[in-house]
């Protein structure tokens, strides 16, 4: 049955980005929050972050390049960066944000900018395996299962 | 898939409404779903001034009575740019309108001192973030109470054949200055237990 093995992979897949520390338990919370009567919960919290996120990335990448570097912005920037990567369980950004903060304090700026290269990085990775774990949601739904969420 | 919460009406619970006041657009969308999952009917603001602004306490006269936009708890993140929830609390607090309503702190840093401050300004419970559901419907139970408590002391009250005002005694607000407040300070309990207070949810993260 082709949603059989959907549901497996979708649950292999899954494990998998707890396992590899790409997702926290937060992420579960905000599966447990969706239903059938909010059944694009997940899919909407996520797109909100990967706005917030590539706004945020631009932000810093811009404040990075001025003559005289604001660090208190930049802070600001990579604070709200761990927030909304912490509300949605995104584990690595959340720690790449972390780091990065330490070295705004320090005010390193080649540290800084090898940090936002790290949380970019960190982002792009837990983006694309967000896609495909909804892509994975969608197909099953698609095929006529429950969705796994 | 989980069948989440039970349907809200039927469930029996009077619904809180409460306010929320975050400028993270993923978090704001994360605690509104939390509340309502929870039956509770939620605004929800991007800034302190907004939140003020709905309270009718900006100067400005709201077009509609305040009773009808009677909130029961209002729940703010603690770094905000412009007014911070802070900022916000204070402003709450000395407000004779307002400082009824219970006001709760969310942060994703644990610094001891800003809880402290917090709780000395009079907010109810300090959240670390990420707001987990437990969180959220312990809240809801808790204010829920008070609410229960301040509808019955007032009924009690208009009962009263005595015009003496003497403040019917209840049996858990002998720590409270003031008879109407539904809420008992917590904090001064859990705080001498431990080595910080038990509702600041610590994470290890800075």
């Amino acid at each position: 049955m082709e949603v059989d093995q959907l549901q497996r992979t979708f649950h292999d897949y899954h494990a998998s980005l707890f396992n590899e520390g790409f997702l926290d338990e937060q992420f579960v919370q905000l599966q447990q929050l969706q239903d059938e009567s909010n059944p694009g919960f997940v899919v909407e919290v996520v797109s909100l972050f990967f706005e917030d996120s590539e706004r945020l990335l631009n932000d810093l990448s811009k404040a990075l390049d001025q003559v005289n570097v604001d660090f208190r912005k930049i802070d600001a920037h990579v604070h709200q960066l761990k927030g909304s990567s912490s509300s949605i369980g995104a584990q690595r950004v959340r720690n790449a944000c972390i780091a990065f903060r330490n070295f705004c304090d320090e005010r390193n700026i080649e540290a800084c900018l090898q940090c936002l290269q790290q949380v970019r990085q960190e982002y792009l990775l837990v983006k694309t395996k967000l896609e495909a774990l909804l892509r994975l949601e969608q197909q099953i739904v698609a095929a006529g299962g429950a969705s796994p969420m | 898939m989980e069948e989440m919460g039970s349907d809200c009406s039927s469930s029996g619970l009077q619904e809180l409404h409460v306010l929320a006041v975050d400028d993270s657009l993923v978090d704001r969308k994360v605690i509104e779903r939390l509340l309502k999952i929870s039956c509770c009917k939620v605004t929800a603001v991007e800034s302190g001034r907004r939140a003020l602004q709905y309270l009718g306490l900006d100067g400005e006269r709201s077009s509609v009575g305040f009773d009808e936009l009677k909130v029961n708890l209002i729940m703010t993140d603690y770094s905000m740019p412009g007014m911070t929830g802070y900022e916000l609390l204070k402003k709450i607090k000395g407000s004779s309108k307002l400082r009824e309503i219970p006001v709760v702190i969310m942060s994703s840093e644990n610094v001891l001192a800003r809880i402290d401050r917090c709780l000395e300004e009079g907010a109810e419970e300090f959240l670390v973030k990420p707001v987990k559901l437990s969180d959220v419907e312990r809240l809801r139970d808790f204010i829920l109470r008070g609410e229960e408590k301040n509808e019955r002391e007032f009924s009690r009250k208009r009962k009263t054949s005595d015009d003496s005002c003497t403040p019917a005694s209840s049996p858990s607000s002998s720590d409270s200055d003031l008879p109407s407040s539904p809420i008992s300070p917590i904090s001064v309990s859990t705080v001498s237990d431990e080595p910080r207070p038990k509702r600041a949810r610590l994470l290890d993260d800075n």
